[in-house]
């Protein structure tokens, strides 16, 4: 072996170990051409980053909605069936069925462009330009009277100017938040004195069986 | 001779087995779904006789190229409670944990859960885009991942809504049910922090979105710190290839967090300096409490146990006596430490025995031996992990957190186990 030839073999096995370890580029993958990245890059943010232009009135989002949604959201966003609500259920966050909408619980509308962008209709995903999205999105705030006028029209220029009903509703993870985090040894022995059960889950009878389904608290 | 025309021997006529096998199916059939059925033996097998499995030959080698589990397991599968989601394709079902034992589950039984069905994907048209705030945007094929150094690591994957159906009380009758979105196998993969590395990250990049290439577009946020801890991107499942429900030809291992933020069939990571506020972490995969504020970003999956055996799906058909208990635990923060376990609603604890690896945000498998003396029991397990945490009690969150949470519920199970041996879920005071 020439000596030029050891020394490239020691390089390599340098470049080897700093792969390994994460130091250094393998020189893996190709560059994304600005062609390939705009036809994946749909994700849009709260403050606007990622919007396309484009620009839709409540009045076009009706007629989108009617034949692109409404069979399972409903002609006016309502729900049809098991299917979501997208509109309503304001004042409804402390009740015992709290009812989840647009407008009474996200807290971005660019959530609402990025998920209809994405991944509606159901079946049918990214099949909306971005003008129907756009319009989409003007009806769904005017079924949810965060716009009152029915000549409004949504674009990327006004976009960020929408601001939701429960924006604020939200918090940061707290947790740990129950008392048994301590560093104090629990109950071994003798540790209650009656024990009764309070609830049974035959009693309510909904796990499925052979003969189907029935109804029960849902999760999604 | 065929099996047919051979002399019989011992007690069992040709026609009492028939009998007995076709009074086994009829039993079968009527057995509600997923729990366990008493098994019958056919006196032909049974000594002094000598079965028909003794005598002839069993199919050859090449019988099944890819093999299945005996058909006397057939029950051994994931379950669906369709009520619960609007259409199959959005939907969860259920890892059958009252069947399973040790900490690595099946790949076939791995819980399945979609927003937009599974993704056929050929793996020769994978491509895995990486680009914002990055020095080089970058595509890698499915080949190129499989250049960068490779680990190996066992964790639990636990879905976020896991027990969520429990929240306002005792619902589901089987830990399948109400502690089966879980799941725990050996990836192999690339850590995420060579395949940032390789495109170069920027100073501001704080959060990546990683995204599915599925029909549902799944897109979370994630802050670069985890990303780079102990985030993969992995190809394979218990050393053979991604299942395509759990993702194939690549997914994302977000270890200890909320199984939604492991997104399957993954196709893109934007990095950024902001959270994108997907609709999988504004709408859904936020916590409401009581008063009206919903937590976000819950990413963490507490400490969590279950016993899977006694249980509503495997109740005691063996009647008094040497009883074994076992059950799963499990922390996103972290090892293990210790599971304690009541026979008596609490009043009473035993330390249980951990046996095999006890592995960071995987799950550990407890055992507790113990005389059954045939009065009913109310069976609780209680775990800590190496942070110090103690599962907390059902009341405990509820008082924390309301009834309206969905997710996170990683309250103590209460299975009851009656005089029969049957088992309910109940909750106690």
């Amino acid at each position: 072996m020439s000596r030029f030839l050891k020394v490239l073999t020691v390089a390599a096995g340098v470049s080897l170990v700093a792969g390994a370890a994460g130091a250094g580029k393998l020189g893996l993958g190709t560059e994304a051409t600005p062609e390939e990245i705009a036809g994946w890059n749909i994700d849009v943010r709260p403050d606007g980053q990622g919007l396309p232009e484009g620009r839709g009135t409540v009045a076009e989002g009706e007629v989108v909605f009617a034949e692109q949604c409404a069979v399972c959201h409903g002609d006016f966003a309502e729900g049809a069936g098991r299917w979501p609500v997208l509109a309503g259920g304001w004042d409804t966050l402390k009740s015992q069925h709290p009812v989840k909408t647009i407008g009474s619980y996200w807290p971005y509308l660019s959530t609402v462009y990025d998920y209809i962008y994405r991944s509606m209709p159901f079946g049918n995903a990214q099949s909306l330009t971005p003008d129907q999205t756009y319009a989409i999105v003007a009806y769904l705030l005017y079924m949810n009277d965060v716009v009152t006028d029915d000549e409004f029209e949504l674009s990327n220029e006004n976009f960020t100017s929408i601001r939701m009903p429960n924006e604020d509703g939200f918090i940061e993870d707290d947790r740990p938040d129950t008392p048994l985090v301590s560093e104090v040894e629990p109950c071994m022995t003798d540790c209650k004195d009656e024990v009764k059960i309070t609830k049974r889950a035959r009693i309510l009878d909904v796990t499925p069986d052979e003969d189907g389904d029935t109804a029960g608290i849902s999760v999604d | 001779m065929s099996k047919s025309d051979r002399p019989e021997k011992g007690i069992a006529s040709p026609s009492r087995r028939n009998l007995l096998k076709a009074g086994l199916a009829a039993g079968g059939l009527a057995a509600t779904a997923g729990f366990a059925r008493a098994a019958e033996p056919d006196p032909y097998n049974l000594p002094p006789n000598v079965a028909d499995w003794s005598r002839y030959l069993g199919v050859g080698v090449d019988n099944a190229p890819y093999g299945m589990p005996s058909e006397h397991e057939s029950e051994v599968v994931r379950r669906s409670v369709e009520w619960l989601t609007a259409s199959r394709e959005s939907s969860i079902n259920f890892t059958p944990l009252h069947d399973l034992d040790g900490i690595i589950t099946p790949n076939g039984l791995c819980f399945e859960r979609h927003h937009g069905g599974v993704a056929e994907m050929n793996p020769t048209d994978y491509r895995l885009m990486i680009n914002g705030l990055v020095d080089k945007p970058l595509i890698f094929t499915l080949e190129d991942l499989k250049r960068f150094p490779r680990e190996n690591r066992i964790y639990f994957l636990e879905c976020a809504a896991n027990s969520g159906m429990e929240w306002r009380g005792a619902q589901l009758n089987g830990c399948q049910f109400t502690h089966g979105m879980v799941h725990c196998v050996m990836y192999t993969g690339v850590p995420l922090k060579y395949i940032l590395e390789e495109a170069g990250l920027k100073t501001n990049a704080k959060w990546i979105m990683p995204e599915g290439g599925d029909a549902a577009g799944m897109n979370r946020s994630v802050p670069i710190e985890k990303a780079l801890d102990d985030c993969m991107v992995a190809f394979k499942m218990n050393g053979e290839a991604l299942r395509p429900e759990q993702g194939y030809p690549a997914r994302l291992v977000v270890p200890g967090w909320e199984g939604n933020m492991w997104v399957k069939w993954l196709r893109r990571i934007e990095v950024g300096d902001q959270p994108w506020h997907a609709r999988e972490e504004t709408s859904k995969y936020t916590d409401l409490l009581a008063n009206g504020k919903a937590r976000r970003f819950t990413w963490v999956m507490d400490t969590k146990s279950v016993i899977t055996n006694p249980s509503p799906q495997a109740p005691i058909t063996h009647g008094k006596g040497q009883t074994v208990l076992t059950g799963l635990a499990w922390s996103g923060n972290g090892r293990i430490t210790r599971v304690d376990v009541t026979l008596d609603g609490g009043k009473n604890w035993h330390q249980a025995r951990i046996d095999g690896p006890s592995l960071p945000k995987a799950l550990h498998r407890f055992y507790f031996e113990f005389d059954w003396d045939g009065s009913d029991l109310l069976l609780q397990s209680r775990a800590y992990d190496e942070t110090g945490y103690v599962q907390p009690t059902k009341d405990e969150l509820r008082a924390v957190r309301g009834e309206n949470s969905i997710y996170h519920n990683n309250g103590i199970q209460t299975w009851h186990v009656m005089a029969d041996g049957g088992v309910e879920n109940v909750e106690i005071s």
